[in-house]
């Protein structure tokens, strides 16, 4: 099953390393990684996107906790939550392919941020399933270059992950 | 005052009560040797490979229960350190090892011995620093120490720029634990869990309480003792757990596992609650999780380190915390609620365990003739005449299971070897360490022909140091372990196990300064035994030529569960066998027994 991992930890060098190490040592795979400093600069917050049954996520999360430089960690999938990922996307877009691409643009709510004449850039987010539908819709063979950031994921309501 | 980077570590170390730094100078760590020639802090123990060194502080932090140090160079002192601290690291040992790095403006240009020893060493250390700031250094060392010890121990490498040993600053050492919010680590027990326990434990028709290397590293055997002793209940310990508690003791079967007594593989799978102190399921000793649960139990588990819990078996009740804190509790609250086990159940456990032990699984076998040396022999005298009272380090293969099954260790902190790495070479190098920390005890080294070669060179530093340790090596010309796989499932095809261009041990001992003997007899053994351990002041290496086909028994093979034990050959068909089988068949899963 396809987990959401929160982790907030010391925004230190070398820190990322140990935890991004941690997976590949012990056969873990990351599906997408996101991670920036916080509003308080000492820490960074992390979300990794895996999957595995809930003995390997409790798994994940003991040896995750067990990091010195990790402060938290919290599977988000234990309740609601919402996720977003941004993702760029540069198409060819000459002729009528230019009209068509806007209008499904529209549908997925993207914008277009840079145009030439014969390419848009448009940016799409959402959850990593909607970006997906979004380049299953569009031509494939119009489709010069993506880029995404990868899953950021946060509780709903009132649930909030920090020291 | 200004002082030097060089001397704020050197007094770090001081500020830490170290004793003795075990080491290998080179350039990068040049300017702290000097701080060490010049300020004479500690004493520095010169080894002759960064391997042994890092072996050695890991050993006086096993014998000790102190923090062990070593002091390395950078790039291939580095690298060299890497086996010492991975095998520190799955023993949760605690030692900090400080590695010289090459100067700040050269990190990164691929610069003479420079190594990345942050990432080289990040999968097998419990933490690592990068200092590059003077201002850090003391500080790091600090927290170094503070990490090594607390919580589930473990191996910290701090890796200094050469430049910062230059830099001077004024020093001044942290006189409280520095605060590190990102580790705390949960030391007492969640009592709604201990209460839980306890209420599963006392409704057990068949009890026992498994113990590890984690009772030895919490200085919980003496309340583990009393525990066992008033509930009444059997006990079992891994490998790395011998000592914890005292081996000779009726309550104790004996190790469990692989090479596990008959007994304590059968009470274990048969068992209906298993109270887990300070041990982790490890695969030498439930083998196959799924062949574990076969025979349903409760499993309560206590360990320091939650990702131990649950990792390979299901647990019913798990409880974090230091085991000495949870098992005072424990006892405290079975003691004062007055639980009791049901008094017609246990003592029917108890017979039948008592069966299984009649069958005395590591009884020796007679010898085709009357001289041939047994290894497991030469074990069992040498424990007679020290009194089971020697410090013993063994290397690894089938010496090691020897040691284990017939030397009764009957306190903590006696018994050292690389039980989670399973690393050759660390037992003169582990000798070393203990008889630093020991110089009062008797040190043997259980080693064997293979396994005393891949660290032989340290038979220097013993000499410089004059450490009367007893080398008793196990000689059967064979990488023995590793033959008796191959004879089992591997069709006797002996790969590359069989030496036959071993050194004359006797002259290669002398040739270090020591004192050499072969033993070729078993009317030998026990004279030789004596006369050696007789010279308290010297490195005796006692080469017993034993008995080359000797398999280590009883033996659960690859893929079986803890009941489908293979027994010896002279146990097989035996009488004893049927009687055993007789009473027990009907209740309890004794598939085993070929």
């Amino acid at each position: 099953m396809r987990h959401i991992l929160s982790i907030l930890m010391e925004n230190k060098s070398g820190a990322m390393s140990r935890v991004v190490g941690l997976f590949s040592a012990r056969d873990y795979n990351i599906d997408s990684l996101s991670v920036a400093p916080t509003e308080d600069p000492t820490l960074s917050r992390m979300t990794i996107v895996t999957r595995g049954d809930s003995s390997v996520i409790e798994q994940i999360t003991k040896q995750l906790n067990k990091l010195i430089e990790v402060v938290k960690v919290v599977d988000l999938n234990e309740s609601r939550y919402v996720e977003r990922e941004l993702m760029l996307v540069k198409v060819r877009a000459v002729g009528k392919d230019r009209d068509e691409i806007l209008r499904l643009c529209d549908i997925y709510r993207g914008q277009v941020i840079d145009v030439s004449d014969k390419s848009y850039t448009i940016e799409v987010t959402g959850t990593s399933e909607k970006l997906d539908s979004f380049l299953e819709n569009i031509n494939n063979s119009l489709i010069l270059e993506t880029v995404r950031t990868g899953a950021a994921g946060i509780g709903r309501g009132e649930r909030i992950l920090r020291i | 005052m200004q002082i030097s980077g060089a001397q704020i570590l050197v007094q770090s170390l001081k500020a830490e009560n170290v004793e003795y730094v075990f080491g290998y100078p080179g350039g990068a760590v040049l300017e702290i040797y000097d701080a060490i020639f010049q300020l004479h802090k500690f004493e520095h123990i010169l080894t002759r490979h960064e391997q042994a060194a890092v072996h050695a502080a890991d050993a006086y932090a096993r014998a000790s229960g102190k923090v062990g140090v070593a002091l390395v160079t950078s790039g291939p002192g580095a690298t060299n350190a890497i086996t010492g601290i991975a095998t520190a690291y799955t023993d949760s040992v605690p030692i900090v090892v400080i590695s010289g790095q090459v100067a700040s403006p050269a990190i990164g240009s691929d610069a003479f011995q420079e190594i990345d020893m942050i990432g080289i060493s990040r999968p097998c250390v419990k933490h690592n620093f990068l200092v590059t700031e003077i201002e850090e250094l003391a500080p790091t060392i600090k927290k170094a120490f503070q990490i090594a010890k607390t919580g589930r121990p473990g191996p910290v490498v701090v890796d200094v720029a050469k430049d910062v040993t230059q830099a001077h600053a004024k020093f001044s050492y942290p006189q409280e634990d520095i605060f590190i919010r990102s580790y705390q680590p949960v030391v007492n027990g969640h009592i709604g869990q201990i209460k839980k326990a306890l209420q599963m434990l006392a409704a057990a028709k068949r009890p026992l309480l498994y113990f590890g290397g984690g009772v030895v590293l919490g200085n919980a055997s003496q309340v583990l003792t009393e525990f066992v002793r008033t509930l009444g209940i059997p006990c079992t310990g891994t490998l790395m757990g011998l000592g914890a508690y005292p081996s000779r003791d009726r309550q104790f079967l004996g190790m469990l596992g692989m090479h596990g007594t008959y007994e304590a593989n059968l009470a274990m799978q048969n068992a209906d609650v298993v109270l887990a102190v300070g041990a982790r399921f490890d695969d030498r000793v439930v083998s196959v999780p799924a062949k574990f649960a076969e025979n349903p139990k409760k499993i309560i588990h206590i360990d320091i380190d939650p990702s131990s819990i649950a990792k390979r078996v299901k647990v019913d009740v798990p409880i974090v915390g230091d085991v000495g804190n949870v098992l005072t509790e424990m006892l405290g609250l079975w003691q004062k609620q007055e639980l009791m086990f049901n008094p017609t159940s246990l003592d029917k456990w108890w017979k039948t365990i008592e069966n299984w032990r009649s069958r005395d699984c590591l009884r020796l076998p007679e010898t085709e003739h009357s001289e041939l040396i047994l290894p497991q022999y030469v074990v069992q005298k040498l424990a007679e005449i020290t009194h089971y009272d020697a410090i013993v380090t063994s290397d690894v293969g089938q010496h090691q299971m020897f040691a284990a099954q017939y030397y009764p260790f009957e306190r903590p902190r006696q018994w050292l070897n690389s039980g989670g790495l399973g690393t050759m070479g660390v037992g003169l190098p582990y000798a070393m360490g203990a008889y630093l920390a020991e110089p009062s005890k008797d040190v043997c080294c259980i080693t064997g022909e293979g396994s005393i070669q891949m660290n032989i060179q340290e038979l220097s530093t013993c000499y410089q140091y004059k450490l009367p340790i007893k080398i008793i090596c196990l000689n059967n010309g064979y990488l023995g372990m590793v033959r008796q796989w191959q004879e089992l499932y591997y069709s006797n095809r002996e790969s590359e196990t069989y030496f036959d261009s071993l050194p004359d041990f006797v002259k290669l001992a002398e040739a270090y300064g020591h004192v050499g003997m072969r033993i070729e007899k078993k009317s030998d053994v026990e004279g030789a035994l004596r006369e050696a351990l007789a010279m308290k002041d010297r490195l005796v290496f006692m080469d017993f030529i034993t008995d080359r086909k000797q398999n280590v028994y009883p033996m659960v093979g690859n893929g079986k569960g803890l009941s489908e034990m293979v027994l010896p050959p002279h146990m097989r068909e035996s009488k004893a066998d049927s009687d055993v089988n007789d009473v027990n068949d009907r209740d309890y899963d004794t598939r085993s027994v070929p």
